[in-house]
């Protein structure tokens, strides 16, 4: 038997380390494209957004640009009236967020080769604006509600389970499926892709523009092909993650700002690494969570993950620039 | 190995004073790897000192101690009688020791004008009213940091493109906007790293004749690294001469060139 | 045909270095002053203050605060909506604890309370660069909004968390507080902004300026050729933080009235500002007026046109804001990373050698 405030504790731990998950899988998607081309994609979060956004139109067959075409035309179009199943919806997503990776590269950073790391970071504030207004345009703002199936609400089993460790007050840890699902999930999405950069021959290109772009153009790897895929590949761990917070607390604009927590975790972890996203994230989850029940609701008046894990990251940051996995940087004249 | 009097003068005529800045059994580091061994030698002033070897002997890494940008694990560097502390490279700046590079560091944004300005910055103390409301000491000094810049162009034959933004400039202009740079600060020592590479004939033609009018106009002390052998013993009073890491000879261009471990490690290889 | 610089020599070195060596140029400059000065306070209305003008001005001066760190000094920072906040507060405490005191003295030391928490929030640039320090800047950017919201002493415990401005007078006229009339409004913001490109324009082109610019185009060297980055990044997040300190006390005491700070200074007003200067221009104190002026007419421009003239919803013609800002942004960034400045200066040239282009 343990006292009731530790257990409270660890409870809150558990719950950050899930939503530490999901920063990470945001993160993920920031490491793919960074690695690969240099850009630090701040319209990651957006991509999200923008996935769940097409995933629940498709789902409920709404008419795209519908409120757009209602203006112009003075036309009442709303819905096609069929409902696609969410399998094949998310694989229609998964074609969409590939076409818009083309157009990314084909539109945007084929023009900006070569431009310093800050310009391209602009340009995916930029991007962000864009996507963001072109994705309540075509699927109009409300909030929507995203269900795929996935199983939702406190596991009671868990809680029972676990519900002997403490006194009469204490009824067992409260642990949200969902949350148990996304984790499950994202550490298999992990697993793919380090075996899709390990194994396949599209893989080890990909890891060789990222390791110097001119060798990995001497020897013949299309550079745009690889930054279409890595878009692509961003496109579709944005699209989880979106899927896995949108099913938590519905698709709406808050949904983008996740993206904006992801860049603490990359600077914990440093930009470069993949293990180092996956601690990073997990790190701010639980630090942010528990700050709050200990130090930020107590006695700060509370709503701290507002900013606990910038200023966790700022911090770190001073102290060792390149995060925790990152290259040391050697500065030369 | 050097014996001479306090100042002496040279065949064509010039003095050379006595020991400005005297490196003192320098080594330099990184991780396991060295740099810079267990290196001493001196800078007198006024003279045209060279720093020649193969590649990677570490003749970039000494031109960066020299300058404050890397601090040696080992050894003194002693300026102008005194030893230096450990120092930030601006500060190395601020006790007149000026520099160009290797890859060119122009202010890619800015004009020729204002990067040979930013040669004056130290010279420049102006407080931050008297910039903001262009008054007084700021706009005063404006015009004599001004007319010190356009002397520098005038002397480097670059008068004409001081309002061109610098990034439009060929490779050869620019070297040369970098060596006005440098000389604007009106430095005690200048250091040029690689001033001729990448130039063809003519343009390794004009910058000599530009070192040794520098030299010669303002008496201002120069080391310099150099890759092209020819034009080292052309211009300069004494070599170091480095390879992997150690100092292999020292002495006049006539010393250097009879040296038999110099032959062996340089010249015998890169000129036959 | 007019504009030309031919025969106009410069035969000094003072004269060379001044802001406007082209006789023409200067003359508009005069110009301009006069129309801003001696005209439009007779003729501007409600409407033409509240929608354009006095926003425009206000803007403008947080831009050229935004730009000398940016575009001058090459240090990205995203926490101008929590700095602007900070100058709100400032100005707010000062005004309610010292109501006697002019409220001009109460602006100009809000922007120095801004400086200077804004010099703190620069001090890890000394460690960390580029994109690592503009993601830095969003924890100052989080923090202080959620300083200004949490803790009551700042909002002098009032019950709704806002601050109001009281009435305060300059010369014995009303600039603040719901009474205020249209021109005393537009008036001291237009003098703060007069001040602020003044001191801008002299500081960009002098000692300092070179010193941020040599820090932003090669760091390195900058500091081997004598350049102490510490002071020079400083001076610029200090510099920066005075104007942008400026501009939220004038957003808050002249412009709003009454301010909630999650609405009024969000993580959405650092990427305002920030687009004005990316597509006004980095690093050109004109820039950041274009810049202003186009992200402010631009809202009003597509209402007027979508809402008014073709009877859309608002929210509709709101998303449609988003894809042109955003599209904009990219174009600029692609085809003119100068901005609107370097299209004007291009204009100029061509008109300097107008009709005959050779």
């Amino acid at each position: 038997m343990f006292p009731d405030q530790f257990l409270f504790g660890v409870e809150v731990m558990l719950n950050g380390l899930m939503a530490g998950v999901l920063y990470a899988l945001v993160a993920l998607g920031f490491v793919l494209i960074f690695k690969a081309s240099g850009i630090f994609n701040y319209a990651q979060g957006v991509m999200a957004l923008f996935g769940a956004l097409t995933l629940v139109g498709i789902m409920d067959g709404q008419v795209p640009f519908a409120h757009l075409i209602n203006s112009v035309f003075g036309t009442d179009v709303h819905h096609f009236g069929w409902h696609v199943p969410a399998f094949l919806s998310i694989l229609l997503v998964m074609v969409v967020m590939v076409g818009l990776a083309w157009c990314v590269q084909h539109f945007i950073f084929r023009h900006l080769v070569g431009q310093e790391p800050i310009i391209l970071f602009m340009a995916t504030i930029g991007l962000a604006y864009f996507m963001e207004g072109f994705g309540d345009m075509m699927w109009n703002s409300e909030i929507k509600k995203l269900d795929i199936g996935i199983p939702q609400g406190g596991s009671m089993w868990i809680e029972e389970a676990t519900s002997f460790l403490g006194g009469t007050n204490f009824y067992g840890f409260f642990i949200d499926k969902l949350e148990i699902v996304a984790s499950l999930v994202a550490i298999v999405l992990v697993i793919v892709l380090v075996a899709f950069a390990q194994y396949t021959k599209q893989g080890r290109a990909m890891r060789a523009v990222a390791d110097d772009h001119q060798a990995a153009l001497s020897v013949g790897i299309s550079l745009s092909f690889i930054w279409v895929l890595v878009w692509s590949l961003a496109g579709f761990v944005a699209l989880v993650a979106g899927i896995m917070w949108g099913a938590k607390s519905g698709v709406q604009f808050s949904l983008s700002l996740i993206a904006l927590k992801a860049l603490p975790v990359l600077m914990l972890g440093g930009f470069t690494s993949i293990p180092g996203a996956i601690v990073g994230g997990l790190i701010v989850g639980v630090g942010e969570k528990l700050f709050e029940f200990l130090i930020g609701a107590p006695f700060l008046g509370g709503a701290t993950e507002n900013w606990f894990a910038y200023m966790l990251a700022l911090v770190f940051l001073v102290f060792r620039p390149q995060g925790l996995f990152g290259e040391k940087i050697i500065e030369r004249v | 190995m050097f014996d001479q009097p306090e100042s002496f003068v040279t065949s064509d005529g010039r003095t050379i004073g006595g020991v400005m800045m005297e490196m003192k059994n320098i080594t330099l580091r990184f991780g396991g790897v060295v740099a810079i061994q267990d290196i001493s030698f001196d800078i007198r002033e006024g003279e045209i000192r060279a720093i020649i070897g193969p590649n990677g002997a570490g003749k970039s890494s000494m031109l960066n101690v020299i300058s404050g940008f890397y601090n040696p694990q080992e050894g003194e560097v002693w300026y102008k009688g005194e030893r230096r502390p450990s120092m930030k490279p601006f500060e190395v700046a601020r006790q007149g020791i000026a520099r160009t590079f290797q890859n060119i560091a122009l202010f890619e944004g800015m004009s020729v004008l204002d990067n040979v300005m930013t040669g004056r910055l130290n010279h420049m103390k102006a407080g931050i009213l008297s910039q903001a409301f262009w008054y007084g000491s700021a706009q005063r000094e404006e015009t004599e940091n001004r007319e010190v810049v356009e002397r520098v162009l005038d002397f480097l034959e670059i008068q004409h493109i001081r309002k061109t933004p610098v990034s439009r400039l060929p490779y050869g202009l620019k070297k040369r906007v970098e060596l006005a740079r440098a000389l604007a600060a009106d430095p005690k020592i200048l250091l040029l790293d690689e001033p001729m590479a990448g130039m063809n004939v003519e343009e390794k033609e004009d910058m000599s004749r530009f070192i040794l009018d520098v030299n010669d106009e303002f008496g201002t002390t120069i080391a310099l690294i150099e890759h092209d052998m020819s034009v080292v013993m052309d211009i300069s009073d004494r070599v170091v001469v480095m390879d992997y890491g150690k100092k292999i000879g020292d002495g006049t261009p006539k010393d250097v060139r009879s040296n038999q471990a110099v032959i062996d490690a340089y010249l015998g290889v890169a000129h036959d | 045909m007019f504009y030309r610089e031919s025969g106009d020599f410069s035969e000094t070195y003072p004269a060379d270095s001044q802001t406007f060596p082209i006789k023409f140029d200067r003359y508009r400059y005069y110009a301009v002053l006069v129309v801003a000065f001696l005209i439009i306070p007779f003729i501007i209305n409600d409407y033409w203050a509240n929608a354009i003008l006095v926003p425009f001005l206000i803007y403008a001066i947080a831009a050229i605060g935004l730009n000398i760190l940016v575009g001058y000094c090459g240090q990205v920072s995203l926490g101008t909506g929590g700095f602007m906040a900070v100058g709100a507060y400032a100005c707010y405490k000062l005004m309610t604890t010292f109501p006697d005191v002019s409220i001009m003295f109460h602006i100009l030391i809000s922007g120095g309370i801004t400086a200077a928490v804004v010099t703190l929030f620069g001090l890890p640039s000394l460690r960390i660069k580029g994109f690592y320090l503009a993601v830095a800047t969003l924890a100052a950017q989080f923090f202080l909004v959620w300083l200004f919201n949490r803790v009551a002493w700042f909002y002098n415990y009032s019950a709704s968390g806002q601050i109001n401005a009281p009435d305060r007078t300059v010369f014995g006229h009303l600039v603040t507080g719901p009474n205020t009339d249209a021109w005393a409004k537009y008036m001291i913001c237009l003098v703060f902004l007069t001040f602020a490109g003044i001191v801008a324009r002299n500081l960009t082109r002098g000692s300092l300026g070179r010193k941020w610019s040599a820090i932003r185009d090669m760091d390195i060297a900058a500091e081997i050729i004598g350049v102490n980055p510490l002071s020079a990044k400083l001076s610029a997040f200090a510099i920066s933080g005075f104007f942008i300190g400026i501009s939220g006390a004038l957003f808050f005491s002249v412009y709003l009235g009454a301010v909630e700070v999650g609405e009024a200074f969000g993580i959405q007003k650092s990427f305002l500002v920030l687009f004005m200067i990316i597509i006004g221009g980095l690093g050109s104190v004109f820039g950041s007026f274009a810049g202003a002026a186009f992200m402010v007419l631009l809202p009003v421009l597509l209402k007027n046109v979508l809402v008014g003239g073709l009877g859309w919803d608002t929210a509709l013609a709101a998303h449609l804001e988003f894809v042109i800002v955003g599209a904009l942004i990219i174009i600029f960034l692609i085809a003119e990373p100068h901005g609107l400045a370097q299209l004007w200066r291009v204009a100029k040239e061509k008109l300097r050698l107008w009709p005959f282009p050779h």
